[in-house]
């Protein structure tokens, strides 16, 4: 029992925070009483069968759990190889995996007595999830999104507004989703006495990572039981896009104890990883950023790089905390995928099977494409198609030289 | 007596000015403020993401990286004004990734040898004090740590624990800009985390004219000046020496003759 536990995958963080050398609390002291505040709310939800039936209840009636688990026939078969199956995250309210995080982290700000919400955004969609359930629960809602995301993305900035959130447009640095999230720490540094931040992504400082990824894990559990279920067995490869690692490590953790599954998480590799890029591990190194020590893309005198990705939900510099130790163990596997990789990706799922995916789970559909092939045909990918592309069309089209 | 003991002298308050490392002339800048008086020098090193500073520091940052500073840099100008100025405590500030970037050994190593006495680490809890604190102690550099008004009594034993030098008392609940905080909350903290250290108490955040400097000299061991000095750098690039020498010059009167005329 105990060796079971010692070698288990699925025990982390430490009491600190800490996933192996990564993770942690760096963040400026006016935080830190915080920070430790959240992590005891945290410990005692977690240990309440009463938060759990209203976090579920909301996943089940408002959310719209379970997602379908759909086996993709026509991709299959055009990709010759292994059968392709899709957690279908996109169907959820709000049209991605963003608002599950949502949802848990507003039933604690809730607990905590917080009466004010904020939240950085890349893509909007975290902006629009969290808008969202400031609205379901009537608490006033600000959203941190760089000036540059802002215009990429207009239709979820007005979806923000129609749900009654304040966007502020952050303009320093590239104007992306690294300076909406220093606004927002900024932000909250000044306001920690009654305002609740809904961190995005399985990042930031302990408990950030841990909570993100409990919640997101709702994935992953559903995705193990319905494919037990449909196939009679686990499958062979999980795959997912990563921008901080929140949908990825959502499929991934309810699986890291079975030996048999192999998971690829799929970074942004932009405009290829010798040029501008936003994958952290395939190009960075260890640092500390946003209240925690992860892979960075930086410099040698450790100033962060600009990140590059067409999809504003993984143009990043960093990662979550949890990748880069499933990393260094090798337990995961991470590949990248360029924006044009990453646009046939989108094309190859419109035209197979009927689904406009986000230009975020398009990178994981770009590995899917890659990795299929090569396998043999009873083998099973299960791919998180984590968000619908209908914020993305404006991009592509412009990609694609289209005028709309 | 070390340099720090020196600038916090039991019988007046001591002037503790910020600037950032390469933005425009900072061994011009840095002696203004020691000819104007300062006691205690914070060097600033830039960092593309300052993510507990306001518009006026953030700017700096960025000025400084885009006129190409380096950490290496950075050191240089810390030795050189240790060579000019033998007897001025020099501390350098920033955030964790620059300092971490080429192990914590190497930092201390580069900022003993460089003169430094002191190092503010920003997004450095104590909870996380592996990562630079034993580096900098073995080489006899103080870490020295930030107290809060959100840092409560159960709290301060754990951010006291393994600083030196002296305690920053960030006076607001925020970033480093124009609020400031009344001079009574002010007045309360420092005499609360009196009660638990020996340890010199400067404090700062929004201090910017000589006349809230001297109400803050009459009750802590110091004054941080930040932001107004970036602003002068700010608007006048490789010409502020002198108008920095002006500030700091009645800053600095203000500080030291605070406790002679009693309030
Ligand atoms: C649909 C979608 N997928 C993925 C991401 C990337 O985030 P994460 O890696 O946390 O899942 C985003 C971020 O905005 C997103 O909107």
């Amino acid at each position: 029992m105990t060796e079971q536990n010692l070698n288990s995958f699925r025990n982390q963080p430490d009491e600190r925070g800490h996933f192996g050398q990564f993770g942690g609390r760096y963040v400026a002291e006016t935080l830190m009483p915080l920070i430790l505040d959240l992590e005891a709310e945290y410990t005692k939800a977690k240990n309440d069968p009463a938060f759990h039936a209203e976090f579920e209840d909301l996943l089940t009636h408002y959310v719209g759990r379970p997602s379908p688990m759909y086996f993709a026939p026509r991709l299959t078969e055009e990709l010759g190889g292994a059968q392709v199956w899709f957690k279908r995250d996109e169907l959820n309210h709000t049209g991605a995996h963003k608002i599950n995080n949502c949802i848990g982290q507003i039933l604690l700000a809730i607990r905590m007595g917080k009466t004010k919400i904020i939240a950085e955004t890349g893509a909007g969609q975290h902006g629009v999830a969290t808008a969202t359930v400031c609205a379901r629960f009537g608490l006033p809602c600000t959203i941190f999104m760089g000036a540059t995301d802002v215009a990429r993305q207009a239709p979820n900035v007005f979806r923000m507004k129609l749900l009654g959130a304040e966007v502020v447009p952050v303009t320093s640095g590239a104007a992306t989703l690294k300076d909406a999230m220093n606004e927002a720490l900024r932000h909250w540094v000044a306001n920690v006495h009654d305002t609740f931040y809904i961190i995005g992504t399985a990042a930031g400082p302990h408990p950030y990572p841990e909570l993100v990824r409990d919640f997101q894990s709702v994935i992953g559990t559903e995705a193990r039981a319905q494919l037990l279920e449909r196939t009679g067995r686990l499958p062979d490869l999980l795959v997912a896009a990563i921008g901080g690692g929140s949908n990825a490590i959502g499929l991934f953790h309810p699986f890291l104890d079975d030996p048999s599954v192999k998971m690829l998480g799929v970074e942004a590799a932009g405009h290829g990883l010798d040029k501008q890029h936003a994958a952290s591990l395939a190009g960075g190194f260890p640092g500390i950023l946003h209240g925690n020590k992860t892979y960075l893309l930086q410099d040698e005198d450790g100033q962060i790089a600009e990140a590059h990705s067409i999809s504003a939900g993984l143009d990043y510099p960093g990662i979550g905390p949890e990748h880069a130790w499933l990393k260094e163990t090798g337990r995961v596997e991470y590949t990248s995928i360029t924006d044009t990789e990453a646009l046939e990706g989108f094309k190859l799922l419109c035209r197979t099977e009927g689904i406009i995916p986000a230009l975020e789970p398009s990178h994981a559909i770009a590995a899917v494409a890659k990795v299929a092939p090569t396998m043999p045909k009873d083998a099973i990918i299960c791919a998180n198609l984590c968000g619908r592309g209908d914020k993305d069309i404006f991009t592509v089209a412009e990609a694609l030289g289209v005028e709309m | 007596m070390t340099r720090f003991q020196t600038a916090f002298t039991a019988n007046r308050s001591a002037l503790v000015c910020f600037i950032t490392a390469g933005d425009g002339d900072t061994a011009a800048n840095l002696d203004a403020l020691v000819e104007g008086g300062a006691d205690v020098i914070e060097l600033g090193m830039p960092f593309t993401d300052p993510m507990a500073d306001g518009p006026a520091i953030q700017a700096a940052n960025l000025r400084s990286l885009a006129a190409g500073t380096k950490t290496a840099d950075v050191l240089r100008m810390a030795e050189d004004f240790r060579e000019r100025h033998p007897d001025i405590s020099l501390v350098l500030m920033g955030y964790a990734n620059p300092m971490v970037r080429r192990g914590p050994e190497w930092f201390a190593d580069a900022a003993a040898k460089a003169g430094v006495d002191g190092v503010i680490c920003v997004d450095l809890a104590p909870e996380e004090d592996q990562d630079l604190g034993p580096a900098l102690r073995a080489k006899g550099i103080c870490p020295i740590r930030l107290a809060t008004p959100t840092t409560d009594a159960k709290r301060l034993p754990r951010v006291l624990d393994g600083s030196s030098g002296f305690l920053y008392y960030v006076s607001v609940a925020g970033i480093t800009g124009k609020q400031q905080a009344a001079i009574g909350s002010i007045e309360e903290n420092v005499a609360r985390i009196k009660q638990h250290t020996d340890l010199p108490v400067a404090v700062g955040f929004g201090v910017r004219t000589p006349d809230q400097a001297a109400a803050i000299a009459r009750v802590a061991d110091g004054v941080v000046i930040g932001s107004a000095l970036i602003d002068i750098v700010a608007e006048l690039g490789n010409h502020a020496p002198d108008k920095l020498r002006e500030l700091v010059s009645s800053l600095a009167k203000a500080v030291h003759d605070a406790r002679k005329d009693p309030a």
